[in-house]
């Protein structure tokens, strides 16, 4: 009986795998195959990197950032954050095209989970985040960050929880959603503010009291600052007034998960 | 049902074969204050094919959608295969192929990556699915294509793979909305030969819904789906045989005065169908020749003909088959 029972778990399992793995490879051949696609996500931030970073470089001044840290230098973590919100963006509408051209409706109607959808689109975004991500990461010296191993192997830790939760949060709002005109609109009205107010832009220090209590709330908060702290894991001092890094990990797991079941969940409740 | 994933052929568990392929009772839907759905009751044989036939509007993709298990059932009795919906639709979707109106391929893939992502969401994998995947090609006529980008084929050769992809996992009941949308009628009569080989071959049970008159021609039997109400269900034989004889229908300026004068000349009961005059009746050959020279100068045009589906439409609900639903 015991016996039975592990079985049909153990197949359930695997079955919910290869759903999820079969998912999650459709997203990357897509990727691979769309090179319109393959800049897209870079180029953007990329620009707002060097444009805004070399225009804000004179004028910024914060109290609570070590002196000599130049804006190039603290906008890098935020372009690297903005690589990871752009690619669960594209992702994600790619996911509201697959609504409106009619390829969900085949997946609906197989006998797979909802769940198993959900990871295996989260899983398949992220991954191409991760992917865009890293290769920003080359740029690194330029910021004038210099990486030991076990802090690259840390912020690509930290970047895979961060693209986890934007790609979970895009997640659900497109499975409510009938046309990509739609979630742009909710795309600059939630996420672009999300980021925006994250530290990935400007420090909490000396905002207005208001701000601060919004950046606090911010769930981006923590992952910025959790990837600050690990691309200064061997300067700790060197990163300014940020939460430290277990409880900024901690929490931006946490919302990972939380994001992610929430997915789930809008997922469950849609019709079609 | 534990071993689904190994058995994609196995079809049906045994103690169920004997149900028919669908059965619904008393099935009523609305949106809101709008009823898609009064009261539909029919039932699908084992390895027939039924046409749901109806103008846009009618309730055929409610149907459909309320089967394919992708929107709850509210009220009446459905059940598939043996199993109910309400209860078991993830029981019945192993043994369910659906193919949609609108293509759910993706166009970015080849032909044999659609269908090995579609056999994974069906629990196959490995050697069995790449060989299942080879017969499925090889019987559609695909295995040139296997390699060639699905939004490099043509129109027909998309709606094949559609189907290649609902057969793959072997399924006992084929759900199939407007299949034919956007086919030219040599396609849509190549792919109604396919189902009928599926049906014969395999013993697949299929549920297909169809504004094409002729489309519902082919089917074993065909129910009439109008304003949310199946108004009939037949064979397209028994169903022509309702309108009593042939058809006749004489075009005139005047349909009304006309429609009043043959009445009152020859005792039938003529109606007014799109500006023409409209009588069915046994031996409409006689009449032909007799109501051209009792009413010569007010006739245009007549035309006798043996009834087809669409007379069965008009006559069933008093509309012409495409301007009561558009």
């Amino acid at each position: 009986m015991m016996q039975s029972f592990d079985d049909k778990a153990s197949h359930a399992l695997r079955r919910a795998a290869l759903a999820v793995l079969t998912l999650w490879w459709r997203e990357m051949t897509r990727f691979l195959r769309q090179r319109s696609r393959w800049g897209s996500a870079l180029a953007q931030p990329l620009v707002f990197w060097v444009l805004l970073g070399g225009g804000m470089q004179a004028s910024f001044r914060p109290t609570d950032v070590p002196a000599g840290t130049g804006y190039m230098e603290y906008f890098y973590p935020g372009v690297l954050t903005l690589v990871m919100l752009f690619t669960a963006i594209f992702a994600t509408i790619a996911i509201v095209e697959d609504r409106r051209e009619g390829f969900l409706q085949g997946v609906l109607v197989a006998p797979v989970t909802r769940t198993s959808i959900v990871l295996g689109q989260a899983l398949g975004s992220t991954t191409l985040a991760l992917l865009q991500g890293v290769l920003f990461l080359l740029l690194a010296p330029l910021a004038g960050l210099h990486l030991s191993l076990g802090a690259l192997l840390l912020v690509v830790v930290v970047l895979f929880c961060i693209a986890f939760t934007m790609t979970n949060l895009g997640l659900i709002i497109a499975w409510r959603m009938r046309s990509t005109q739609g979630f742009h609109a909710i795309m600059n009205l939630l996420l672009m503010p999300l980021w925006l107010l994250s530290g990935a832009f400007f420090p909490l220090t000396g905002v207005p009291l208001w701000l601060l209590w919004v950046m606090r709330c911010n769930p981006l908060t923590y992952g910025i600052a959790a990837l600050r702290r690990s691309l200064y894991l061997a300067h700790p001092d060197a990163v300014g007034a940020v939460p430290s890094l277990a409880p900024a990990l901690g929490l931006t797991v946490l919302f990972g998960v939380v994001t992610l079941l929430a997915a789930v969940y809008t997922a469950r409740q849609s019709a079609l | 049902m534990t071993r689904d994933g190994e058995t994609p052929h196995a079809v049906v568990p045994p103690a169920t074969a004997l149900e028919p392929g669908i059965a619904i009772k008393g099935v009523w839907h609305r949106y809101g204050t709008r009823v898609a759905l009064a009261d539909v009751s029919l039932q699908v044989a084992r390895g027939e094919i039924f046409g749901l036939l109806g103008p846009n509007g009618g309730g055929k993709t409610t149907l459909f959608h309320l089967l394919a298990t992708l929107m709850p059932l509210t009220e009446g009795q459905v059940e598939l295969l043996g199993y109910d919906l309400r209860h078991a639709a993830s029981a019945i979707r192993p043994h369910l192929g659906v193919v949609f109106q609108h293509p759910s391929l993706d166009r970015k893939l080849t032909v044999y990556e659609n269908l090995r992502h579609h056999g994974h969401l069906y629990g196959m994998s490995g050697q069995p699915l790449r060989e299942r995947i080879q017969v499925v090609v090889q019987r559609l006529g695909l295995t040139d294509r296997r390699a060639e980008l699905v939004e490099t084929l043509s129109g027909g050769l998309q709606r094949r793979l559609e189907l290649a992809k609902a057969f793959l996992h072997g399924p006992a009941l084929l759900l199939l909305d407007e299949p034919s949308t956007g086919l030219d009628p040599g396609a849509r009569l190549d792919f109604m030969a396919y189902l009928e080989y599926l049906r014969d071959q395999e013993g697949v049970s299929v549920l297909l819904t169809t504004h094409i008159l002729e489309e519902a021609e082919h089917c074993d039997r065909v129910g009439i789906l109008h304003q949310g109400r199946l108004v009939a269900v037949g064979t397209p034989d028994e169903l022509k045989a309702r309108v009593g004889g042939d058809v006749v229908v004489v075009q005139t300026p005047d349909p009304a005065a006309l429609q009043r004068q043959i009445h009152e000349r020859f005792g039938c009961a003529p109606i007014v169908v799109d500006g023409s005059v409209r009588v069915e009746m046994a031996h409409g050959h006689t009449f032909v020749r007799d109501v051209v020279e009792a009413f010569a100068a007010q006739i245009q045009a007549v035309t006798f003909s043996k009834p087809t589906l669409e007379d069965v439409f008009i006559h069933l609900t008093g509309h012409r088959f495409w301007e009561s639903g558009e």
